[in-house]
């Protein structure tokens, strides 16, 4: 039996409440109890979270380096859509 | 592929990576990146997974509770340690199993640090305090390195490392206030660390081919010998301060250098330990194997486990 079986899961710890659960790793588990089981005893020994998600890897769609200039390149020259856009007088301190 | 557009990829990379641009799993390498990072990061994993055996040996011996919740909380870290790096090689396209395989058929290499004995308790805070603090001294040098689930692991292993020092040099310490026959005991320990610690910055500058590459690719931020005497000029003073000697005796601060001279190191002993004929080499790597020949049926058992949970999952749906 080859450790391959287990699948490979993503983990993603919330440091403390307020805070979005953010990718912090992978590991091999047999289940989502495993996994879960894994993540708080790898990921979670200094207080790291106050929740843990797991996702199988193999679930996650990713955009490829190649799309990289097509889906981001655009927004590149789009100033109008930061407030820096906008030259307000001076007397209008802060909006 | 041609050999003018692998070029242009190739020039494009390295302009990446100097510009500090961290590399990222699903972009374009040159063969040689992939092939000398999986090397790399799995024999860093390697070795801190067979790290454990050595002092795995004093968990049930140590001599208070306090000591032995430190060293189990340390040895666990380690097993994390190696998770972390694993899970980083695995990003480069070899699979866990391969990496296993690799190691327990003796094709990849692990540090040959842990090839030497545990004989005393005070060997486990000479550990501590020299081994991690060698490791520690090359794995901050890495937190920049280009390849980034690599330095992000570098990141969270230096996070964790230093207590493992910390705890190391207290016992060190501790033993060196205690009677005579303490004192020598850590005394011996050093003595036995002390050179093998100094190897794992590996060979001399001029006897290592693949630096140059390795800087290149920010593997490596500074030079083997570099690291050396930093470890040296960082580890005299605190032996110094507990009453400690380094077992050296062409030790001595060098005003005009701002560092310390130190003694050859025996070469013909590493090129021996690293060749496989170390004190615990062998013991080591069965070690290693009877461990993973003994878990099989767990992790068949745990699929197994897995399967059925899910049939009745999905059986408990379609009612
Ligand atoms: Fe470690
Ligand atoms: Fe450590």
């Amino acid at each position: 039996m080859i450790m391959n079986d287990w699948p490979l899961w993503e983990v993603f710890i919330r440091s403390r409440s307020g805070l979005e659960h953010r990718h912090c790793g992978s590991l091999h588990a047999a289940d989502a109890k495993m996994a879960l089981e894994n993540a708080r005893d790898v990921y979670t020994r200094r207080n790291e979270g106050v929740s843990i998600w797991v996702v199988p890897s193999a679930q996650i769609t990713a955009s490829q380096p190649e799309e990289q200039a097509e889906l981001f390149d655009p927004a590149a020259d789009k100033a109008y859509r930061h407030p820096t856009f906008y030259v307000l007088p001076e007397e209008v301190r802060h909006m | 592929m041609n050999e003018a557009q692998t070029t242009s990829l190739e020039e494009v990379f390295n302009r990446r990576i100097d510009a500090e641009e961290k590399i990222e799993p699903k972009d374009w390498m040159p063969e040689k990146y992939r092939k000398t990072h999986i090397r790399q990061i799995s024999q860093h994993a390697h070795s801190e997974i067979v790290g454990m055996l050595p002092e795995g040996n004093w968990i049930s011996r140590a001599p208070t509770l306090r000591r032995k919740v430190a060293l189990l909380a340390k040895v666990q870290d380690e097993a994390g340690h190696g998770l972390y790096l694993y899970s980083a090689a695995e990003t480069l396209g070899i699979s866990r199993d391969e990496l296993l395989d690799q190691l327990h058929d003796g094709t990849a290499k692990y540090s040959s640090i842990f090839n030497y004995p545990t004989l005393t308790w005070a060997d486990i805070g000479a550990i501590g305090w020299l081994v991690d603090g060698a490791a520690i001294m090359n794995q901050v040098a890495l937190i920049n390195t280009s390849y980034g689930p690599y330095s992000r692991a570098m990141v969270r292993i230096c996070k964790e490392e230093s207590f493992h020092q910390r705890q190391g040099y207290e016992i060190l310490m501790t033993l060196m206030k205690g009677t005579d026959e303490q004192r020598a005991m850590a005394q011996d320990a050093l003595d036995r660390w002390w050179w093998p610690s100094l190897m794992m910055f590996g060979p001399r500058d001029d006897e290592s081919p693949n630096t140059a590459q390795s800087m290149r690719w920010k593997l490596k931020r500074k030079s083997n010998d570099e690291l050396r005497q930093a470890f040296v000029d960082q580890t005299v003073p605190q032996a110094e301060l507990i009453g400690l000697r380094i077992p050296d005796p062409a030790l001595c601060w060098n005003e005009e250098r701002g560092h310390y001279d130190f003694g050859e190191i025996d070469w013909d002993e590493f090129r021996q330990v690293v060749q496989g004929n170390g004190p615990c080499n062998r013991e080591r790597l069965e070690a290693r194997r009877a461990a993973h020949r003994n878990g099989t049926w767990v992790r068949e058992a745990a699929l197994a486990h897995a399967a059925k949970q899910a049939d009745r999952d999905s059986l408990r749906k379609a009612i």
